[in-house]
């Protein structure tokens, strides 16, 4: 009971005073209009909501295949190879690097050789930043499988990679999607890397080769801000960055959840 | 119908363990041949040789010549090949836990490319019918999962799921040892039709049921197959010492 409420204070701690302080900021221009110039009233964080779903829709459609092609590799064909336990060390090395320096290493692969900041490159960090999730929860949750399920399929003469996709994967399937969400939940809020690389951007743009807005850059920005106005707009932002994040994994689970047979472990 | 087959200095290995040594013998096609002995005898090992399941482990290997019908599976034929000729059931039910009943008859196959929906129904009809478990099943085909039938059940669709391939021998690796009496003497009957159709072996701990189900009987101990003859003759009149104090209950 004492945990139960410990594990979950935090979380309503946050999001009740995340109500209390950007509800009332909250209207439909925040949702449709763009950044108003200093000294106006009003104005919204439109084109950075937009940015951020660009932004996650290219950090995923990089980080989770390769993270779980990269797991299926790590549980699957390579284990115990030497090449395997280098995947490994480096994905939890991966892991551990600060989002920063990830940054970095994204503006001067990406950003400097194309001489200007931009969306995909925004992307290209995000997920990057995803991998290591996606791909050790990929290992772990396949390495769940009993070998029973593996060896049921090899004996019905099934070639081991199709055994593999269609038997293994599938019946981990649950627990992957949950590490992507993890993944993906983790990168939304992420602003450091983003500076080097989206930039961030008052009009709204949605080309990946030009600089994006994105809701955590917004954030920031106007939370250090020193106009009261834009430090409303900034707790009306992380309200909402939660709830976006509360609603694409409430929205994948139910996706996710549907089809799978009720008494399936 | 089912294929005789033949085995010839069959060795196999787990690491330096060498698990079996210098197997001989000839199963009969269309009947039911039993292998018994103590734990980590061998016989496990050995049925795992007969579909090469074996070197699926990889620090297992195996030499000698296997003969299934006139197909010689460690010279000429690819494993996924064979094991579609040679079907297995577990000592544990292991059904597909996120299939329904009828994809779970009907994987080896989808995943083996075989989509015609009409003749598919018609084969996992025919595979649930021939294990015995049509009649409890048929209700919910698609809408239950494997997982959420009893132990019995799930041994049966395993069966099912193994006969759906069509293959020529089954192997069944003390299929009943996690099951209840009655679900026992279910798979039993059921070994008992199906040899009709398929060459069985059965690696079983329970000696009675090697007596109930099987023509021969083979006795396999430390990795060396002691005798192998008739059933009954191995049950009445061994010609072994060992054998004879093994089914006596004095080892084992």
């Amino acid at each position: 009971m004492l945990s139960t409420v410990l594990v979950v204070a935090p979380l309503v701690a946050i999001f009740v005073y995340l109500v209390y302080k950007g509800a009332s900021s909250l209207n439909l221009d925040f949702f449709t209009q763009i950044p108003k110039p200093v000294g106006e009233a009003g104005g919204g964080m439109a084109n950075a909501i937009v940015g951020s779903a660009i932004l996650l829709a290219v950090g995923s459609l990089i980080g989770v295949p390769i993270g779980i092609s990269g797991g299926i590799f790590l549980a699957e064909f390579g284990r115990g190879t030497k090449l395997a336990n280098a995947v490994r060390f480096t994905a939890d090395v991966l892991n551990g690097v600060p989002s920063i320096v990830m940054g970095i290493a994204v503006y001067s692969l990406i950003v400097v050789p194309q001489g200007h900041f931009s969306a995909f490159s925004g992307g290209v960090v995000l997920g990057i930043m995803m991998i290591p999730t996606v791909c050790r929860t990929t290992e772990e949750m396949l390495l769940m499988v009993p070998n029973s399920v593996r060896e049921a399929a090899l004996a019905l003469g099934v070639p081991n990679w199709r055994s593999v996709l269609a038997i293994t994967v599938k019946t981990a399937s649950p627990g992957i999607i949950t590490g992507c969400m993890l993944a993906f939940a983790r990168v939304a809020g992420e602003t450091a890397p983003l500076i080097f690389t989206a930039f961030g951007n008052v009009g709204r743009s949605t080309k990946l080769s030009e600089p994006i807005a994105a809701l955590p850059l917004q954030i920031y920005v106007y939370a250090i801000s020193p106009y009261d106005e834009w430090h409303r707009l900034a707790w009306a932002g992380a309200l909402v960055l939660i709830m976006l994040i509360v609603l694409a994994v409430s929205l994948v689970r139910y996706v996710t959840s549907r089809g799978v047979m009720k008494g399936a472990s | 119908m089912g294929v005789g087959i033949e085995v010839a200095n069959l060795n196999a290995w787990y690491g330096a363990n060498h698990a079996l040594q210098e197997i001989n013998l000839n199963i009969p096609a269309n009947h039911a041949t039993a292998l018994i002995g103590p734990s980590g005898c061998g016989k496990s090992t050995f049925v795992r040789c007969l579909n090469r399941m074996h070197e699926t482990d990889p620090i297992a290997h195996v030499t000698g010549t296997v003969l299934i019908g006139d197909l010689d599976i460690y010279k000429d034929a690819n494993p996924v090949e064979i094991r579609r000729r040679v079907g297995m059931v577990f000592q544990r039910p292991n059904p597909f836990p996120t299939m329904s009943i009828y994809d779970n008859v009907a994987a080896g196959l989808k995943l083996n490319g075989y989509g015609n929906r009409h003749m598919l129904d018609e084969i996992v009809e025919r595979a649930l019918k021939n294990s015995a478990l049509w009649d409890e099943v048929k209700d919910d085909l698609k809408k239950k999962s494997g997982a959420s039938l009893s132990g019995g059940q799930q041994q049966r669709l395993c069966i099912a799921r193994a006969l759906a391939v069509d293959p020529e021998v089954l192997l069944m690796d003390e299929p009943a040892s996690a099951l209840d009496p009655v679900s026992t003497a279910k798979i039993e009957d059921l070994i008992f039709q199906l040899k009709a159709q398929y060459t069985i072996v059965i690696v079983t701990h329970n000696m009675q049921q090697a007596a109930r189900v099987a023509e021969k009987t083979g006795f396999f101990l430390n990795g060396r197959m002691v005798e192998f003859d008739l059933t009954h003759k191995i049950f009445t009149n061994p010609s072994d010492k060992r054998t004879e104090d093994y089914i006596t209950g004095r080892f084992g």
